[in-house]
């Protein structure tokens, strides 16, 4: 048998093939399917093609999270549609508002994402779950109403692209600094229709909340889905989310076959930060600081959980947001929210001035809750920047860690977290 | 769905995201109407004003790169586009378009073929281009499975018509 990569290894077996190459075309078996407010627009697909009930309820999970809680009748009524319809089909893992997070973050965080299994959700960032050793790719709505009828996707194997990161980080610098240098050096879409891997002695030695942001951003490099090899830190990230036993390590075979090897060398490297009008235009912090910003936003499902909250209330702490700033901190999940309530954290933001909000992906996409003006600049630990990603198509959008962010509120300009 | 499509251009570049072709401001709509009204207006705020039906957008790379959004795909096909030529698409865009039965096309070159306004005949069973020339430019055509969703219309339609073959 040859050797397969992560994505082979897993598309294989979900397609029920003793392995698979690059180029082949198969219909992969769901394991999870997970959605959001897209479930809305494919509930009229999913009635057309005149199945009933769907495949397998056990095997979804629903939560609402782009607009929570609604600002508007339609998207209540978007709401009250999924409500319904889940009510209806029997999935018991539907979790309503006060229960809810950003999708890809509550998926990992109660346990539901497995290592080895077929992951599909209808949100382009579903590539964050293949940090788990996962498949997992993003869909949409029509193509969602079809799993839900079938249980399948057709899916074409991709060819892979082995990601190496190696080195000692500078003080403060992190998953999304390294991400952010990959996407520079690939392109945004240097991985289009790609897997892929990560492997190194960086991110073997990154905590999984590190690891979720590296596989979130490669959809920023174009990628179908972006995967780390499970091991001893997922086994134990697994546990505490209570899915003991569902553990398995998995890597490519030796002698897998890549597209093409990355080798990046971060020893010393800082601070990352992705400038207007895309995400592949980075720079080093210090080649931007001193930018003026009007607002600062720590949330999303990149880099808003209880690790990149404490990170920001480790600058914050005692002090406060800049005059003429306005920052919004909203957690990624209400597990998140609790947690840095407990922790004081929440405490931290909110004497420095910050607002703190219930989860949301929110302002990310210029839905609601923070969105900008024209000639607006905001610093954001978010995904994506391009004209109008969130809100006025005028405004600037630069995309750092939870570090800069909060060192960039407290001074009003971009600023490096090492020198604060 | 017809294969042969004749159509004006619209000429765009390299990254085209979701949020240029529907801002996230105007996802609590499913109306395809109310899409179709905003689409490309990060990119140009006039183009729907401009646009006739039948018309093609031609880009360079990377189209539709960016979100899972379907509201992208139906809010140019709700404003008359025919169909859109890239030299690379955005896997999710690309899916979706088929899906909802959109025609997009991967031919590599041909916007430096092609001025705005250009008249263009495609036939994508074929695969080339009609340039008003008379000069033939070819791609690579649609593999059978996508062409096969296309010509039932879209996904919902094939996979009706494979639920009524497997229950005859």
């Amino acid at each position: 048998m040859p050797a397969q990569t992560m994505a082979e290894t897993i598309i294989a077996h979900a397609s029920r093939h003793p392995s698979v190459v690059p180029g082949q075309i198969v219909d992969g078996h769901v394991d999870l399917l997970y959605m959001h407010e897209m479930l809305a627009l494919a509930l009229k697909p999913f009635d057309e093609i005149g199945v009933k009930k769907i495949w397998d309820p056990a095997k979804c999970v629903v939560t609402i999270d782009h607009w929570v809680p609604p600002p508007t009748p339609e998207v209540a009524k978007m709401h009250q549609a999924i409500r319904e319809f889940c009510w209806a089909q029997g999935i018991e893992r539907f979790h309503d508002v006060g229960d809810h997070g950003i999708i890809h973050q509550l998926v990992v965080e109660r346990g539901y994402v497995h290592p080895g299994e077929l992951v599909i959700g209808c949100d382009s960032h579903t590539n964050m779950a293949g940090a788990m050793g996962a498949f997992a790719a993003g869909i949409g709505a029509t193509e969602t109403a079809a799993v839900m009828a079938t249980g399948k996707l057709w899916l074409k194997v991709p060819e892979t692209i082995d990601v190496r990161v190696s080195g000692r980080l500078s003080k403060r610098t992190g998953a999304k600094d390294v991400i952010l240098k990959v996407i520079q050096t690939t392109g945004d879409d240097g991985a289009a229709y790609k897997a892929v891997e990560f492997h190194g002695d960086t991110v073997k030695a990154f905590p999984m909340n590190e690891r979720f942001t590296l596989s979130n951003m490669t959809t920023e490099m174009g990628a179908k889905a972006g995967m780390i090899p499970s091991d001893e830190t997922t086994k134990r990230y697994l546990e505490a989310a209570g899915a003991r036993g569902a553990y398995r390590p998995l890597d490519s075979d030796p002698g897998a076959k890549y597209l093409r090897t990355y080798d990046l060398v971060v020893d010393g490297m800082g601070p990352q930060v992705a400038c207007p009008n895309n995400p592949a235009n980075v720079k080093a912090v210090g080649d931007v600081a001193g930018t003026k910003i009007d607002m600062a936003f720590l949330g999303s499902c990149t880099n808003a959980r209880i690790e990149d909250l404490r990170a920001a209330a480790e600058i914050m702490k005692g002090e406060t947001v800049a005059p003429r700033v306005r920052m919004i901190v909203t957690p990624a999940s209400q597990a998140i929210f609790r947690q840095a309530v407990k922790e004081h954290l929440a405490e931290v933001f909110l004497e420095a001035g910050a607002t703190f909000t219930s989860s949301t992906c929110g302002p990310c996409f210029g839905g609601h809750m923070g969105v900008l003006a024209p000639k607006e600049v905001c610093i954001s630990s978010t995904n994506r920047n391009y004209p109008g990603r969130m809100g006025s198509p005028e405004a600037q959008v630069y995309l750092g860690s939870p570090y800069t962010v909060a060192a960039s509120a407290l001074y009003g300009q971009i600023t490096d977290p090492r020198e604060v | 769905m017809q294969t042969k499509l004749t159509g004006r251009v619209w000429k765009f570049g390299d990254d085209i995201s979701t949020d240029h072709i529907i801002a996230g401001r105007y996802l609590t709509s499913t109306d395809p109407k109310v899409l179709g009204e905003h689409a490309m207006e990060n990119a140009d705020p006039a183009f729907v004003k401009k646009v006739r039906p039948g018309d093609v957008i031609v880009a360079t790379t990377n189209f539709g790169c960016g979100s899972s959004r379907e509201q992208a795909p139906i809010a140019l096909k709700a404003a008359g586009i025919s169909c859109v030529v890239a030299d690379t698409f955005a896997r999710i865009f690309y899916r979706n378009s088929i899906n909802i039965g959109f025609p997009v096309v991967e031919c590599p070159g041909l916007h430096e073929r092609v001025k705005e306004g250009d008249t263009l005949t495609l036939d994508l069973a074929a695969g080339h281009v009609v340039l008003p020339s008379g000069e033939t430019v070819r791609f690579q055509p649609l593999p059978p499975n996508i062409l096969e969703i296309l010509n039932a219309g879209g996904l919902v339609p094939k996979l009706r018509a494979d639920l009524a073959a497997k229950s005859a």
